[in-house]
């Protein structure tokens, strides 16, 4: 038992936080949202030369092994700076699903790419899809980066298929999205030929614990952030000529960010740790870690617009970047309520 | 980073839990899951010496001083077993966690063989006197008083809120030694046999009825000159450091006792329909995840190796904790409904959930207020300016 970073854990989010900082940068991330919201340039980097992109998947089709610690890592530092990356679509829920779920064929074909960045996944689900053998009718309105996808990972929940993007009857549309750094996409599926997966349960099962720990990672990365951020306003900022980092209100309001992140961190790590371990709690930390980190991430950004008063209305700003990831991360892959629902049935058994 | 305990690891929690179920189900079954820390106080000091005789009572003590030297995981695993089989809060809790840490890192040679072996071995209770009346989240106020008077410290004034001082044996106290001096400077840290015609205590009447605090009054009460921990003038900076020991590994005992609590609403909700509201059945989840980050957070604070680093979870865990057991008190009544309001009891006294009710908006005042708790980590964490200081 030893709750802390190894020495190796430490290094790669050094090296993680080192390189968003340096090239998730406003400037770049503010291009991107004008465009697919991906900075291609990041994704690169990302990619082939820091090799950040394959943590958390497995060696024999080209990842860096390691675990959902590691992986946590790498969406903590990235949500720091909202980076716009399609990393959650690609890498962790498609890249996760092929990665538990896909033949040695599939893993193959598709890991590699999706790795390297030379090819972008999208992921949904469709509670409706309509599956005439592997002809699939359906889709979603909210698809991350669906637009740059290359294929598509497309569940029902029972089986799990990939979908080319250029196949024909696949329509994709661009949708205006408050979060530009993470744009959904309508994708419309109009018979057309799937590829299943070979075991859509272990699929399933990694691409969920992968995608909610690495939101809630995210969201931790993005509230600390935006506590940051808020502290070195509140220290330069003077009204009533002193620093309004000084009146207990605010200062008062700074510490029950920090109180919430703090537990975010716990949560987060916990659900890496747990899910690495195969421990059996890891299927109420999972729920306990997207649900408290979504939450105390968008308190954290919207408490970031307060504290910074009207320039934290503008667009000019980065504040309401990180309001508008924070409201994203919150809604998608489940509400809070839906979370806690998931836990209170563990302790408290279906309500009658 | 690794949560998991290793196979000797689950050997040593048998053993633990061996031992201590055996007591609860032998000659200590009196009192088991007695959850109030006033309850069977005799029995309780006999308990502490049982632990003590079985080198039970610190484990992570060096073991000349009584203790096991016990690893982390060995700790954290003693206090789980020791919640879960039921056994009753330690009455020495603060000679254990408090001066017993205090005394091994500030204290002479003399100092530990005269009161360590006895602390471990649960035959001297501590008692802790810092409050006054004047002096609460303003602790650097105190005014009480001592001056050497021969080969003796001669102690006038008042403490407030000495918990357990009905039980103890001993009292460790801040005092003002340097006449005229104020706040941090001028205190001396000394400890104080409670058995003298000079200390009176007298209990205070909480808003649950029971009375755990105390007020503890200092007329020419005596100790000898070498009961000071720590230079004459050092009390603060003793004091401070004592306080630090209270987030210690004993934490995650008082959180299987929060698990317990919990664990009764739980049980209540399902048997009630209460367990059927949408909203209680969030809330309820939301007090399971809450202690559950507890439990992570005190691991995470427990496993920074680097103490020169100020840590965020240690920082933020005591306004943390406290906060969420007095929404659970909240949750508890709400869980019950209006019946909670009424006590089986002829006397004014009641069972485990109505009473964490009433208790438990103490844990948001004592140990640093919440507003305390804020400044310091806005202060110490985030590097804000301090609070400005009025004229005293």
């Amino acid at each position: 038992m030893e709750f802390a970073f190894t020495d190796e854990q430490q290094m790669i989010a050094e090296t993680a936080q080192a390189f968003f900082a340096e090239n998730a940068t406003s400037d770049r991330t503010r291009k991107a949202m004008a465009g697919d919201g991906i900075d291609r340039a990041l994704w690169q980097g990302f990619c082939q030369e820091l090799a950040l992109s394959g943590i958390g998947l497995p060696e024999s089709s080209g990842g860096a092994g390691l675990g959902f610690v590691e992986l946590a890592i790498i969406a903590e530092s990235a949500g720091a700076q909202v980076a716009a990356l399609p990393m959650l679509g690609s890498l962790v829920q498609a890249g996760q699903a092929i990665a538990a779920g896909g033949s040695d064929a599939q893993r193959g074909e598709w890991l590699p790419d999706l790795i390297s960045g030379e090819r972008i996944a999208g992921y949904f689900h469709d509670a409706t899809l309509q599956a005439s053998g592997d002809r699939l009718t359906g889709g979603s309105r909210f698809v991350t980066h669906g637009s740059s996808a290359d294929l598509f990972v497309v569940t029902d929940m029972q089986q799990v298929w990939i979908v080319r993007a250029d196949a024909p009857g696949v329509t994709v549309t661009a949708q205006t999205s408050m979060d530009q750094t993470r744009p959904f996409a309508h994708v419309a599926l109009m018979d057309v030929p799937g590829e299943r997966l070979s075991d859509p349960g272990a699929a399933l099962v990694a691409a969920h614990q992968a995608a909610f720990i690495a939101v809630a990672a995210e969201a931790l990365g993005g509230a600390q952030a935006c506590l940051d951020r808020t502290v070195a306003y509140s220290k330069e900022r003077v009204q009533f000529g002193r620093q309004i980092g000084s009146f207990q209100a605010y200062k008062h309001r700074l510490a029950d960010m920090m109180i919430e992140i703090e537990q975010a961190r716990s949560a987060v790590y916990w659900a890496a740790c747990a899910v690495d371990e195969g421990s059996d709690e890891a299927a109420m930390a999972i729920h306990a870690a997207k649900s408290f980190a979504a939450d105390a991430y968008f308190r954290c950004a919207g408490d970031m617009i307060q504290l910074h008063g009207g320039i934290g209305f503008t667009w000019e700003h980065d504040a309401h970047i990180f309001f508008k990831r924070a409201r994203s991360l919150q809604a998608m892959l489940g509400s809070g309520n839906w979370h806690r629902e998931k836990i209170a049935t563990m302790i408290l058994g279906e309500a009658a | 980073m690794k949560l998991g305990f290793s196979p000797q690891d689950e050997l040593f929690r048998q053993e633990c839990a061996d031992w201590l179920n055996g007591q609860m189900a032998g000659e200590f079954r009196d009192i088991k899951n007695v959850t109030k820390l006033t309850g069977n106080p005799e029995r309780r000091k006999e308990w502490e010496q049982q632990l003590g005789a079985h080198r039970w009572s610190c484990i992570g003590w060096p073991t000349i001083w009584g203790g096991r030297d016990a690893t982390l995981a060995q700790q954290v695993i003693f206090a789980e077993e020791y919640a879960r089989a039921g056994v009753p809060g330690r009455v020495n809790h603060i000679g254990i966690e408090l001066a017993g840490p205090t005394i091994l890192t500030f204290g002479t040679e003399e100092q530990k063989q005269r009161f360590l072996p006895d602390i471990a071995a649960g035959k001297t209770i501590f008692c802790q006197g810092f409050s006054e009346p004047n002096a609460g989240s303003d602790l650097a106020s105190v005014r009480t008083k001592a001056r050497l008077d021969g080969g003796d410290w001669v102690v006038n004034g008042q403490k407030i809120w000495t918990s357990m001082a009905h039980i103890a044996d001993w009292i460790f106290v801040i005092t003002r030694t340097q006449e005229g001096s104020q706040g941090p400077k001028g205190l001396t840290f000394l400890m104080m046999p409670i058995d003298q015609p000079g200390i009176d205590i007298r209990g205070i009447r909480q808003i649950n009825g029971d009375a755990e605090f105390n007020e503890t009054f200092f007329t020419d009460a005596r100790c000898p000159a070498d009961s000071l921990i720590g230079a004459v003038g050092d009390g603060w900076r003793i004091a401070m450091g004592l306080l630090a020991f209270e987030r210690g590994v004993s934490t995650l005992g008082q959180q299987m006792a929060f698990r317990n609590e919990l664990d009764e609403i739980i049980a209540t909700a399902k048997a009630n329909g209460a367990a059927n509201d949408p909203l209680i059945r969030q809330r309820l989840a939301k007090a399971e995840i809450g202690l559950r980050l507890m439990r992570y957070g005190a691991l995470r604070m427990l496993s920074q190796t680097d103490h020169a680093k100020i840590d965020g979870a240690a920082l933020t865990y005591k306004i943390q904790w406290a906060s969420w057991r007095r929404s659970l008190g909240e949750l508890a009544m709400d869980v019950l409904g209006q019946g909670g309001e009424i006590s089986d009891h002829a006397e004014y006294e009641w069972d485990t959930l109505p009473n964490l009710f009433l208790f438990s908006r103490a844990d948001t005042i004592y140990g640093g207020t919440n507003q305390i708790q804020r400044n310091l980590i806005a202060e110490r964490g985030l590097g804000l300016p301090r609070e400005p200081r009025g004229m005293s």
